[in-house]
Formats: C-alpha cells, structure tokens, sequence
C-alpha cells in the first residue's frame, strides 16, 4: 500500500533558530496523526510546511495524487499546489477567522470551494452548502448570515464544513479546539470524531491539549525543541511514555 | 497653437504609457502598471482615461468625449477642452466621426469601426478588490487563474437580492483567461465589448493601472448556469426618440413627479430625431 503522504527529513531554521528539524513519518489512507508538544517546540512549523504554507530549508513532502501517484508537493508548480490546497487538501486554522471570509455570508463561506473548482449551478452549490451546514450542527437558516455573527464554536463548525465540502482526503488542523469553552471544545470534538469516521479522512492534528489526541489520533509524534522526541500509537504513548519529556507532558497533563 | 507639448504629456511620458498600452494589446486583460502623472485635473475625472487619449491622440485625430453617454456634461466638456488646448485636434460629438472616444460609464450605441478607439475612465481596475484587499494576493489570483473569488461575490448577490443585483461594472473574463473589471459601464453594455471592432483601452490613474482588449476579442460576463447573465434596460422606448434597443435614463421632468425615458447616449438620440423617430413624448419636448 502507498502512503497518503510520506515526509522525509522535514527541516525549517529562522536564521540560527530551529523551527523544525529532520522530521520523518508516512501517513496511511483513513490515519488521525497527532503532533503534540508545549509551547514552541515547532508543532505551527512542522504543520505550514506540509501543508505548503511555508518553504522548507530541506525535505521532502511526497502526496499521492489522484493522477499521478506519490509527487513532491515542495517542488510542484505553484498552480498544482494550490489546486490541491482547494480540493485534496483541506487547513483548519485555530482562529476561525484567519480560516474563513469574515465579510461573506456562511453559504458564500461554504460555497467558495465549490466554485473554485469550477461549480456554476447556483441551486446546487446552495444546496451543498446547507446540507454541510447541517453536518456540522448549524441551523440551515442561518445560510445568509455573516461568520460574525455567529459565536466562536459555530464559526469553528462553519470552517470546518467550508474546508469538508470538496471531500478532501487530507485535513491539516492547527489546534482546532483551541481558545474555546470546555464544552464548546467536547461538542467539537464529538463532530470532528464523527466526520473524520464518516468520511474515513486523514489528518494531522496539532494541539497541546493530551485529550485532543486521545480522541481522535490513531498515532501521535511528541516534538520537543523542533525535534520529534517519540511517536507510536496515541494509547502506547500516553500510557506508557519512553522519552523523559513525554512522561512529564503525560503526568503534567494528569495532575491537572 | 499653445505652450504645451502635443497633448500636454511630453514625449518620454507618452512612450511609457505607449509601451503599456501595447503590453496591455498583447496580453488582452491583464492589469499592467504604469507610472501615472499628475495631470491639470483631480483623480475621479478620469486622468487615467485623460492620459491613455494624449498617448494615442495624434494631430489628424478627431476627439469625442462623453460622461454616461452625454456629450455636454461638465467632465466630457472640460476633457474636450483640455483636449482642444493642449493637443488642437477637432473635436466632434458624433460617434461616427470619431477616430477617438474617451468615455466614462457608457459605451456608444452605435457600433465601432476598425478605425475607431474606445478608452475608458477607470476608477478601480481590479475586479478582486472587494473581497480581497491585498495586492500581493490579486495579482497571484490573477497569474494562477484563482478566481472562484468571483463567483463568491456573484454568489453574495443572489443570496441576499434573488438575482445578480451588480448593475454597473459587471465582471468579464477575456478570452477564457483574465478576469476584468469593464469600468463602471451598465450591464446592458458588456455584450457589446465583445467580438468589438475597434480597439478598446482602460486607464486608471491614481491606481496607475492600463489594460486593453485588441479588436475582436471575446469577453464574456460572469454568471451561473441557472442565473444567467442579462443585459438588462429600462423595459420601455426612449420617450423622445423611440428606441428600443437603446440604453435609458429616467429623468424627472417636473416638480409633480412627471418623468421620462430618454437615450443615455445623446448623440445617437439626436441623429435618430434627426432622421425622423418620434418617441411617446418627442413631439412636445421639441415645441417646449
Ligand atoms: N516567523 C518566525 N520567525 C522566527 N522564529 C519563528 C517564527 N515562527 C516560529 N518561530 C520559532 O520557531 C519555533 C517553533 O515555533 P512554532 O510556532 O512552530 O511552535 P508551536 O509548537 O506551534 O508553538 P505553539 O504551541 O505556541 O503554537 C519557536 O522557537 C518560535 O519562536
Ligand atoms: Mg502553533
């Protein structure tokens, strides 16, 4: 079997500063892959330069595509990379605001994917964008209504059926939960679960929060100062943590 | 004749604008930047439009000028004017006469020939602006053919008008490759830049912007499969002239609310009441 997306020795430096250094894994078709690590240990980095949102200083990211089997997304033209971006490839921001139009209504949010790649029905890009307004538990009446005024869980729930609507196969998410209610965050979750089951997508899940992964990661990467320090299976992880650093993320998290 | 240079910009100026409006010809659509100059006029009275003429303009040119489609408005006049001073070519108000029309909002109803060019005033040359602010991003939107954007606004109209409610610089992409903003023209005139004889030029000037469309080049309006795109007029004759097929103001007559429909463009209203056309109330306008 290929995998969805093979990276190999990942590496972004700020000047003298390591942002991400040497990373390597595979991902699987239907794979939840979680990147967990405190504050500044390259999670953000490692994540902008998969997704192509930042250049590499070295590494490669290999995607199988559609057409043409595993390619190097780094050295693909700007217009292939960007065609992915709108339909394989789907980026949900932590603030829904850097992720959605602010001043466009939610069907417009919804819909913009769809006509990017070419929809030109008006019914039928309507129609989609009600219908993943209701997978993600916001009220068909809304349609025409702007992301602001809706609260900061809808407007997640709203990027996330913005970026869904082109059935992608790889989700990159930068701590989707983060900066919202306890509550607003499990119902969240709960969605995200359902919809990544549903749609057997993969993706690769940023976060800091351990119950973020325990969730919903199949497989989980620990990065400490731009290095991956462990990574295995989200529950051999956590249960039973090998690195230093990772026990102390795990009994951290414990003792709260 | 006057102390200025031919058409008041001097020469190494009106090269520069040359070579923009060529580079413009070439590559039909694309927004090419140029180091706009200050001209004897304030931005908003077309200085964009003023100095893609005085790069064209030569001194057997014959200039007509119009604003929404009147010849005899304060900004069509002041630009002949300015022309007539600074340049002394002729100037007419006749379409047909023309070798060069500047115009600002409307498009001639009577066709245009090979030997005639049509620049426009631009006031904001980039279709994408709206939605996205950046100038980085346009301009890759543009060079990567990333225009689902347009739709998204055309989209934002249904939603909340029930038609495409965009009257007046309806978007066209050229060609099938560039999206363009057409001036602030009404709808009712985006068919007839397409397949147009005469060549067809765009200035804006405080957004230093030139683009042009070469004769017979397809432009095609926006739209979606179940909302088509409609050149849409005023459902009534030309009070004064009676046609049909041409684009009308409603214009308030009275102080009792009287009101009429009469040919935006002037001139061509004028050479139909001139060859015999009454409309419903032609008669009584002449003998008022
Ligand atoms: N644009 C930048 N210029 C310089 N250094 C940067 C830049 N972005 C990140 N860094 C540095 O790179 C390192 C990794 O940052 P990154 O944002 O990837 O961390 P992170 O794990 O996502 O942190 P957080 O959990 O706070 O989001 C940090 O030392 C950070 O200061
Ligand atoms: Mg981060």
């Amino acid at each position: 079997m290929t995998p969805l997306l093979k990276v190999e020795s990942l590496t972004k430096r700020y000047g003298a500063r390591i942002g991400c250094s040497d990373v390597s894994f595979d991902l699987w078709p239907g794979e939840v892959m979680g990147i967990v690590g405190e504050s500044g240990s390259g999670k953000s980095t490692l994540l902008n330069c998969m997704a192509g949102h930042l250049a590499p200083d070295a590494g490669r990211v290999m995607f199988d595509t559609r057409t043409e089997g595993l390619q190097d997304t780094i050295t693909m033209s700007e217009p292939e990379r960007r065609m992915l971006g709108r339909t394989d490839w789907a980026f949900v921001h932590q603030h829904a605001r850097d992720g959605l139009r602010m001043n466009v209504s939610a069907g417009g949010n919804v819909g913009e994917r769809l006509m990017a790649v070419g929809a030109r029905h008006y019914g039928e890009i309507r129609d989609s964008a009600e219908d993943w307004l209701g997978r993600v538990e916001i009220d068909a009446s809304r349609i025409d209504d702007r992301p602001t005024a809706f609260s900061g869980g809808m407007q997640q729930r709203l990027q996330i059926a913005r970026n869904l609507v082109t059935g992608p196969r790889l989700v990159f998410m930068d701590e989707p939960t983060g900066g919202l209610d306890v509550s607003v965050q499990a119902r969240l979750l709960d969605l995200l679960r359902g919809l990544v089951r549903e749609m057997g997508l993969s993706a690769i899940i940023v976060t800091h929060d351990l119950a973020v992964v325990r969730l919903l990661a199949d497989r989980l990467m620990v990065m400490k100062d731009g290095h991956v320090v462990e990574k295995g299976l989200t529950d051999q992880v956590l249960d039973d943590p090998q690195h230093a650093y990772t026990q102390l993320l795990v009994s951290s998290v414990l003792q709260v | 004749m006057s102390d200025y240079n031919f058409a008041y910009l001097d020469e190494q100026t009106k090269r520069m604008i040359r070579r923009a409006i060529l580079k413009g010809l070439a590559i039909p659509g694309y927004q090419v930047p140029f180091a706009s100059r200050e001209m004897p006029m304030p931005y908003g009275w077309g200085t964009g439009g003023v100095q893609v003429s005085a790069a064209t303009l030569t001194p057997e040119d014959r200039l007509k000028v119009i604003d929404q489609g009147a010849d005899d408005t304060t900004n069509a006049v002041s630009i002949r004017k300015f022309f007539e001073r600074t340049a002394g070519v002729e100037t007419t108000e006749e379409t047909a006469q023309a070798s060069v029309i500047q115009t600002r909002h409307r498009i001639p109803e009577e066709p245009l020939t090979e030997d005639q060019v049509l620049v426009y005033q631009v006031p904001i040359p980039e279709p994408l602006r709206f939605l996205e602010p950046s100038e980085i991003e346009t301009r890759k939107m543009h060079a990567l053919e990333d225009y689902g954007l347009m739709h998204v606004k055309l989209y934002e109209d249904i939603a909340r008008h029930g038609q495409i409610a965009t009257a007046y610089a309806y978007p066209v992409k050229v060609e099938g490759r560039y999206v363009m903003d057409p001036s602030p023209i009404p709808k009712f005139d985006n068919p007839k830049m397409s397949g147009m004889a005469a060549i067809q030029l765009f200035g804006a000037g405080r957004e230093q912007r030139i683009y042009a469309l070469p004769p017979y080049t397809q432009v095609v309006s926006l739209d979606f499969r179940d909302y088509p795109f409609e050149a849409s007029k005023a459902d009534a004759p030309c009070d004064l002239c009676g046609a049909e097929d041409s684009y009308l103001d409603e214009v308030i007559v009275d102080d009792a609310g009287g009101r009429m429909f009469v040919c935006s463009d002037t001139d061509y209203c004028r050479a139909r009441r001139a060859a015999g056309h009454v409309g419903a109330q032609g008669k009584t306008e002449d003998a008022a």
